[in-house]
């Protein structure tokens, strides 16, 4: 096997121990790499019924063969464990160097269990592996933990994946950052590494990364650089995803004032245009990436002066239309502060605009707001907000530490039926009634509201579907998205590299010429159903039923008016419909349970299977 | 004895403004230079100054190499084309060179502990990281070509910025 190195760590936090693991040649094959081996880990570590933030769960990190090749955009790693925020799977995909570096310093992944007894990071340098005191980072900003983890080693080039002061305080959309703007997101894995008094994790590698077929895998990807210059990422070059902006407020699905509007009349002011002539200071690329789509915005003057931040469309939207601010200075400042103390963005957007809506409902006044006038579109307020939540400061933050869905418990009163979540995870940028295939991928998405895990939106917004409605067959787009960017995820491919590969063809000569294996087109795809049977295996196994894959009230129960959309909604029964024809185009039951004749077939434990 | 003159220096040059840090050199001068991929055996360095810098650097063929003057064994010289050259019998790894050169080109190798550093391709057919860099940051030019491209820019600017056009109404 090349590729993969066939050698991972097994770190116990509570015993104090590091150990060496083979990696199974036929798991490798099976699972691919990331994604893929992080449901086979959680699936075999994580009993059921396990705290997310007790000792018992486990986070564990883990490449794809690709790490470390010059593949375009392959830098990638993922760090999963059971989710704080959902109870369910929770994983989420970065960049920057530390992909590479795991992969040189001889090591597919780690995984990590137990509870360090004080603040600890591990420290991976080659063949030697330690577990060091973390005290003098602990309650620093991601930011400074990274440089003062380099300095006492020096290092600069050192790569740490760390966690903030919202880590630490266990806020469960607490995030991971590594080389200061790269992110592992989402469903809160920050917290868990809080949880086990993990700081972060530092790597250096100096050994040569082996693939199997060493030029011709230089031969593809030198021809893939070329065409990573052409049209398919030309947006992520130029504009940058915030180019989104004005396409989506166009189609009427630009998520606004928390859900209830799909077009924003503030949209030209935070489009992608206007914030490549404003704002953006620099575009900036991860290791191996010829791509290069981080926009680095800088505030010129007002109270931010000086604030740097990278912005994407997520982030942007969230926190910006979402709560109807229209102001960059403030989204920049926002996006910094989630990224130094250690918030998901996403998550942060969609909480503090639950917090706006519940204020202008009158659900909640200015003694849980810290003072702050929380209504929509008061970008000062939603800059604030931000730094409470991320801080758990005062009752704001108290309410809104942990999401908009546990915020909306905690508040009572209804007001669950504007969080807007799937499995309490907050949802992504695109409206849910003017984009209804996207809904049903985000609903059914294993770790909760995603647009990553089948990109379904993708039909709606070129309009090979009517997006205003649903039916049966929808489920097979979501599911086929599924199994397809499954793959993906275990590879690590950046999914801005889709366009580049000429098809799925190329994508199996690419891993099989990093691996020496002998994946064909079907084999590749049946790997990825495999991966995310496994990984819906893991949710039921945790208790997960039909139920979880809904979108919340809102999408039902409101007609959206706006200026593109005229009385949008979705219709209850077309979307069970739709659900069941997901379910049913995956061979589960209609109560979404794969049934044992397919995990047989995937050569999965079929003991959960009916 | 200078190697060079200033007049025809030719050095690979890096435009920071188009170096957006994707550190493809560094894959591409292991490849090439010994068919295995890892950065730490790169002879060019990608440097990234946080929030918004980045640049790559590699050797500056300077005409009075301290590298080769802080040598203790006489292991380093210079080419007449300004290459650096490092006898690997005589280096014994002990680090001058690389506490020497003001730009941080000189390194040692991880595993021989040897001075290693950037050969100019020479014994390839072009520059490599300048070939495959994606930005098209990287250019092997002479310093007074570099110059006068900065000339032109800072005319073309000015030219913008000011009523002059070239012509029409």
């Amino acid at each position: 096997m090349k590729g993969m190195t066939g050698k991972y760590l097994k770190v116990d936090l509570t015993e104090g121990t590091v150990v060496v693991a083979d990696l199974p040649e036929d798991v490798a094959k099976d699972y691919i790499g990331g994604y893929g081996l992080a449901a086979w880990t959680l699936y075999n570590e994580v009993p059921a019924g396990a705290d997310p933030l007790g000792p018992d769960n486990v986070i564990c990190m883990w490449v794809g063969p690709c790490a470390g090749t010059v593949t375009p955009a392959s830098s990638k790693y993922l760090v999963a464990a059971k989710s704080a925020l959902t109870g369910f799977i929770g994983f989420g995909i970065s960049s920057g160097g530390i992909g590479q570096e795991l992969r040189a310093a001889g090591y597919d992944g780690i995984v990590v269990k137990g509870k360090a007894d004080r603040p600890v990071y591990i420290f991976i340098d080659d063949d030697t592996v330690s577990i060091k005191d973390a005290g003098f980072v602990w309650g620093k900003t991601t930011w400074e933990t990274e440089d003062l983890i380099r300095g006492r080693h020096s290092d600069e080039k050192l790569r740490v994946a760390a966690i903030g002061p919202a880590g630490e305080k266990l806020v469960r959309i607490a995030n991971i950052t590594n080389d200061r703007n790269r992110q592992v997101g989402r469903t809160g894995m920050g917290a868990v590494m809080g949880s086990k008094n993990l700081k972060a994790i530092a790597i250096r590698g100096t050994k040569s990364v082996e693939v199997a077929d060493p030029q011709g895998l230089w031969d593809l990807a030198r021809e893939m650089h070329t065409r990573s210059m052409g049209k398919a990422t030309e947006k992520y070059r130029h504009y940058g995803t915030p180019v989104n902006v004005l396409v989506h407020n166009k189609l009427g699905c630009l998520p606004t004032r928390n859900f209830q509007q799909g077009t924003f009349e503030g949209a030209d002011a935070v489009s992608g245009e206007r914030m490549l002539a404003t704002h953006v200071k620099k575009v900036t690329a991860c290791p191996a990436c010829p791509i290069g789509c981080d926009h680095i915005n800088i505030c010129q003057d007002g109270p931010w002066k000086g604030t740097a931040a990278s912005m994407d469309y997520e982030s942007l939207e969230l926190l910006g239309p979402n709560c109807g601010v229209d102001d960059l200075d403030a989204l920049t400042k926002a996006v910094e502060l989630c990224d130094t103390l250690g918030v998901d963005t996403i998550s942060a957007g969609g909480t503090v605009s639950w917090a706006m809506e519940a204020y202008e409902k009158g659900l909640i006044g200015k003694e849980e707001t810290n003072g702050l006038d929380l209504r929509f579109g008061n970008a000062e307020a939603m800059v604030e907000a931000v730094r409470c939540l991320c801080l758990r400061e005062g009752k704001l933050g108290e309410l809104i530490g942990d999401g908009s869905a546990e915020a909306a418990r905690r508040l009572g009163r209804d007001s669950y039926k504007f969080a807007i979540v799937n499995k309490d995870m907050e949802w992504g940028a695109y409206s849910m009634r003017s984009l209804q295939t996207a809904t049903l991928g985000f609903a059914t998405s294993v770790r909760g509201a995603c647009y990553l895990r089948s990109g379904s939106y993708q039909q709606d917004v070129k309009g090979t579907v009517d997006r205003y409605s649903l039916d049966e067959s929808r489920g097979k787009i979501v599911s086929e998205g599924e199994d397809l960017y499954a793959v993906i995820d275990s590879a690590i491919w950046c999914k801005f590299t889709r366009g580049v590969f000429k098809g799925e063809e190329e994508m199996a000569e690419v891993l099989n010429l990093t691996t020496g294996f002998d994946y064909d087109v079907e084999s590749m795809i049946k790997a990825g159903e495999r991966i995310h049977n496994l990984a819906k295996l893991f949710n039921i196994k945790h208790g997960a039923s039909r139920k979880d894959d809904y979108p919340p009230p809102r999408a039902f129960e409101e007609k959206m008016y706006d200026d593109v959309n005229d009385g949008a909604i979705i219709d209850r029964d077309q979307y069970d419909a739709a659900l069941t024809g997901y379910y049913r185009s995956r061979d589960w039951s209609d109560e979404g349970i794969p049934t044992k004749r397919k995990l047989a077939e995937l050569g999965l434990d079929t003991s959960l299977g009916v | 004895m200078a190697a060079t003159t200033s007049r025809s220096k030719e050095i690979i040059h890096c435009d920071p403004d188009k170096c957006n840090g994707c550190e493809v050199c560094e894959y591409v001068c292991s490849w090439y230079h010994g068919g295995e991929i890892n950065w730490k055996r790169s002879r060019i360095r990608a440097v990234k100054i946080e929030p918004i810098y980045s640049i790559a650097i590699t050797c500056r063929k300077c005409d009075e190499p301290v590298c080769k003057s802080a040598c203790p064994r006489d292991a380093i010289s210079q080419n007449a084309a300004g290459v650096i050259h490092i006898d690997k019998d005589k280096c014994n790894g002990c680090g001058w060179c690389v506490e020497a050169c003001e730009f941080g080109v000189m390194k040692l190798q991880q595993d021989t502990r040897l001075a290693f550093c950037c050969d100019y391709c020479e014994d390839l057919d072009g520059l490599k990281c300048v070939e495959l860099c994606p930005k098209e940051a990287l250019s092997y030019a002479s310093l007074d070509s570099v110059g006068f491209s900065s000339a032109v820019e800072a005319a073309a600017s000015l030219i913008a910025d000011s009523k002059v056009s070239a012509g029409g109404k």
